[in-house]
């Protein structure tokens, strides 16, 4: 139902509303003074609200540091929490401004589907759930298996590209929601369950015993997941591009929560730059030239989102792998403030 | 005042009279929704172009890349988005016809123990119309499937019903019957048994209208349909094998498989509906005089046949109006098959399909022209039925 409403509420903007994918979503979310993110509801580590209420996770704290660079207040958000298959009719009609939720980067949403990938905040890749029990060591071994995945994902497609590329037999049973995989995998309604491997060690917490589930060492896809917005705004996309750089910038030049206000004292014309005591980059965005302070002493920097929310910090206990940054063996790289 | 009828119209200018100012009127105003509608659409087709989302239907015919659980016609990953659509319908189409059957058996039978003099027969059934009818119908399907998959066993310890049939949380797996060719005698005496019995209903009543006499139509219809062509089948030698259901490591494969997502589906959806067409069914049996009932005993019918040529005759003409809405809604009700796993149109197409190539205003257009034709049909059908029975005042 949700899906027919925002489709047709795609359908009467886009067929009334003249043109209104302008430049303009900078100047109406500061009217509105609240800034819609689309998060994922469901998923422990990236986007889950408590029993309060209070919404936690690594893609959460991206929407809070994007409302800290506007508002200078982390708390001005408003979470829309979006299935994966409601989640691009979303952006595209204009219920959000941003989504963050651990979407995949593919060329077809980049091109097809209305929106613009800004970067990779977290490097992913698809693995699989068994029990125990089955004494499975490896996905090669799951011809025939019956396995639950969500719908309207990219998993849903590697899935059946990879037990066809080796000539493996499948029997998938959708769902529109992860919760409802997960809890007919639960069931033992299917072999196994698989999506990225970052959300398995999540949705493992979630199965009734999950000592009795283990996570295959194989990934069978690259799952590049960030933040994306819509095509036609170039100066919202550079926003919310940059507010990925400047945390990872952040974290490489060792600005953190704790000192940043010490740091904003430093020599280094790096430091200077990214926290807009040298130059005038915030203003060229639309913002002030601080608004990299405000983000880090929102949230911190890549390093810290990273570990409260899915690293040692949390129950996730998630290694940094390949989204350690790449001064320290990882993909995490960020083009430099000046 | 004097008549106007017979006499002329009187000659008034144009803009005065009523019939030429409603015609313009509706002219006009048929020129506004049409000029309106086109500048919608060509304003989202602007849209969409600046936008960069794509439009138009080329994704039809391009790879649909995922797998569907179950499909009535060959489909692989390799399909097409547009084979994908036909498996999705095919699969709405076959859940709604079942459980447009099923709930009406259900439902015509409760209707009636509704008024049964049995009082705790009529208490049973309106609390069973009660509770179904007002819980919402999203609840019971997640409430179906999880107590289908949760008092089902695994995998593992299967239950094997005799004649080779296996029943677990991953469904119902029958033996598939391959039949040889003298199957062909049984089906043509099948169909000879079918039109004898059409030949002796017709002699029968026409015996009946003449004499008065009745024949047994029902034991003879059974005989010449059913044990007729059970009687060659078992003279040709049973010319059937069956492909048995085989454990394989982690699935059974082979045998005709019926999905627990199908089948909680169709339980959900016939229970549902039927506490509606009950209340339906037992609306129109109240709403046929009493004094029909009353002259149909005076004249010596026994309750049974009274409620058979009396009673549900005038009933359904009650009944065949909101019956229609009631089958249209289990086929709009159907799409909450997303909610369970189950691959219906709304789920494989406006799921999938939707997300995979991003065109929301083509998929969700096609498959609103397509609940809209279903539901014209069936009403159509409908009314087509109510025309025939209506009462003919002649």
């Amino acid at each position: 139902m949700k899906r027919a409403i925002l489709s047709l509420a795609l359908a009467t903007t886009i067929g009334l509303a003249g043109s209104a994918a302008e430049a303009q979503t900078l100047k109406s979310v500061q009217q509105r003074g609240v800034l819609n993110c689309g998060a994922n509801g469901n998923l422990a580590g990236f986007g889950l609200p408590d029993a309060q209420g209070n919404w936690t996770g690594f893609d959460v704290d991206y929407c809070r540091a994007i409302a800290a660079a506007i508002f200078n207040d982390p708390t001005k958000v408003k979470f829309v929490p979006l299935t994966a298959k409601d989640r691009f009719t979303a952006l595209q009609s204009g219920e959000i401004d941003v989504l963050i939720r651990n979407t995949t980067w593919t060329s077809s949403r980049d091109t097809t589907s209305g929106m613009n990938f800004t970067g990779v905040n977290y490097y992913d890749g698809q693995g699989f759930l068994v029990r125990k029990a089955l004494k499975v060591n490896s996905a090669l071994e799951l011809s025939d298996a019956a396995v639950c995945v969500q719908q309207g994902t990219t998993t849903e497609l590697n899935l059946a590209d990879f037990f066809r590329t080796n000539n493996m037999k499948l029997k998938t049973v959708t769902f529109a929601t992860s919760d409802e995989a997960v809890k007919a995998y639960d069931a033992g309604r299917c072999d196994a369950y698989t999506t990225d491997a970052s959300a398995l060690y999540g949705e493992r917490l979630r199965t009734a015993s999950p000592d009795d589930h283990v996570v295959l060492p194989d990934i069978i896809s690259k799952e590049p997941l960030g933040p994306s917005v819509r095509h036609g705004d170039d100066q919202w996309f550079d926003i919310v591009r940059w507010v990925n750089f400047m945390l990872i910038n952040a974290e490489e030049l060792g600005v953190s929560k704790a000192n940043v206000d010490a740091q904003m004292k430093s020599d280094n014309p790096e430091i200077r730059r990214l926290l807009g005591v040298e130059g005038k980059q915030g203003e060229a965005f639309g913002l002030t030239n601080d608004f990299a302070v405000r983000m880090i002493k929102a949230v911190g920097n890549y390093g810290e989102v990273f570990e409260r929310n899915l690293g040692q910090g949390s129950p996730l206990k998630i290694s940094r792998g390949l989204n350690a940054l790449w001064t320290k063996g990882g993909l995490q790289y960020a083009p430099p403030v000046r | 005042m004097a008549d106007a009828r017979g006499t002329a119209r009187p000659q008034v200018s144009p803009i005065n009279d009523p019939r030429w100012r409603s015609a313009i009127v509706q002219v006009l105003l048929c020129l506004v929704i049409a000029w309106l509608a086109y500048g919608a659409i060509t304003n989202a087709a602007d849209n969409l172009a600046r936008a960069r989302i794509a439009s138009g239907f080329d994704f039809w015919n391009s790879t649909a890349g995922f797998d569907i659980s179950q499909t009535l016609i060959p489909y692989t990953t390799q399909s097409t988005y547009g084979r994908a659509f036909w498996v999705g319908l095919l699969n709405t189409l076959l859940v709604a016809s079942l459980g447009i059957v099923f709930a009406t058996i259900i439902g015509f039978a409760i209707g009636i123990l509704q008024l049964s003099k049995n009082v705790l027969v009529s208490r049973l059934a309106a609390a069973y119309v009660e509770i179904i009818r007002n819980l919402p119908l999203l609840l019971q399907l997640l409430f179906w499937y999880n107590a289908v998959l949760k008092a089902l066993p695994n995998l593992r310890e299967s239950i094997t019903i005799p004649g080779g049939a296996v029943l677990n949380n991953r469904g119902l797996f029958l033996p598939r019957p391959i039949f040889g060719g003298a199957m062909d005698f049984v089906l043509a005496a099948f169909g000879l048994g079918v039109i004898g019995a059409i030949a002796f209903r017709h002699w029968a009543r026409r015996r009946q209208a003449l004499t008065g006499e009745q024949s047994p139509v029902f034991i003879v219809a059974l005989s010449l349909i059913v044990v007729l062509p059970l009687v060659v089948f078992v003279a040709a030698g049973i010319p059937v094998t069956f492909e048995q259901p085989e454990m394989g490591r982690f699935n059974i494969s082979g045998g005709i498989e019926i999905l627990p997502e199908f089948a909680a589906l169709l339980f959900g959806l016939s229970i549902y509906t039927a506490a509606f067409i009950a209340e339906v069914v037992r609306a129109g049996i109240q709403a046929v005089s009493q004094g029909q009932t009353e002259a149909a005993f005076s004249l010596g019918l026994r309750p049974g046949p009274t409620l058979r040529l009396i009673v549900i005759p005038q009933a359904m003409r009650v009944i065949v109006p909101p019956l229609t809405n009631q089958y249209l809604n289990l086929t709009k009700n159907s799409s909450l098959a997303v909610a369970i796993g189950y691959p219906d149109l709304v789920q494989v197409f406006t799921g999938t399909v939707l997300n995979q190539t991003g065109q929301a205003v083509e998929v969700v257009a096609i498959t609103m022209a397509v609940y809209l034709t279903i539901s014209l049909i069936t009403s159509g059908l409908m009314n087509l039925y109510n025309r025939r029975f209506a009462l003919k005042e002649r």
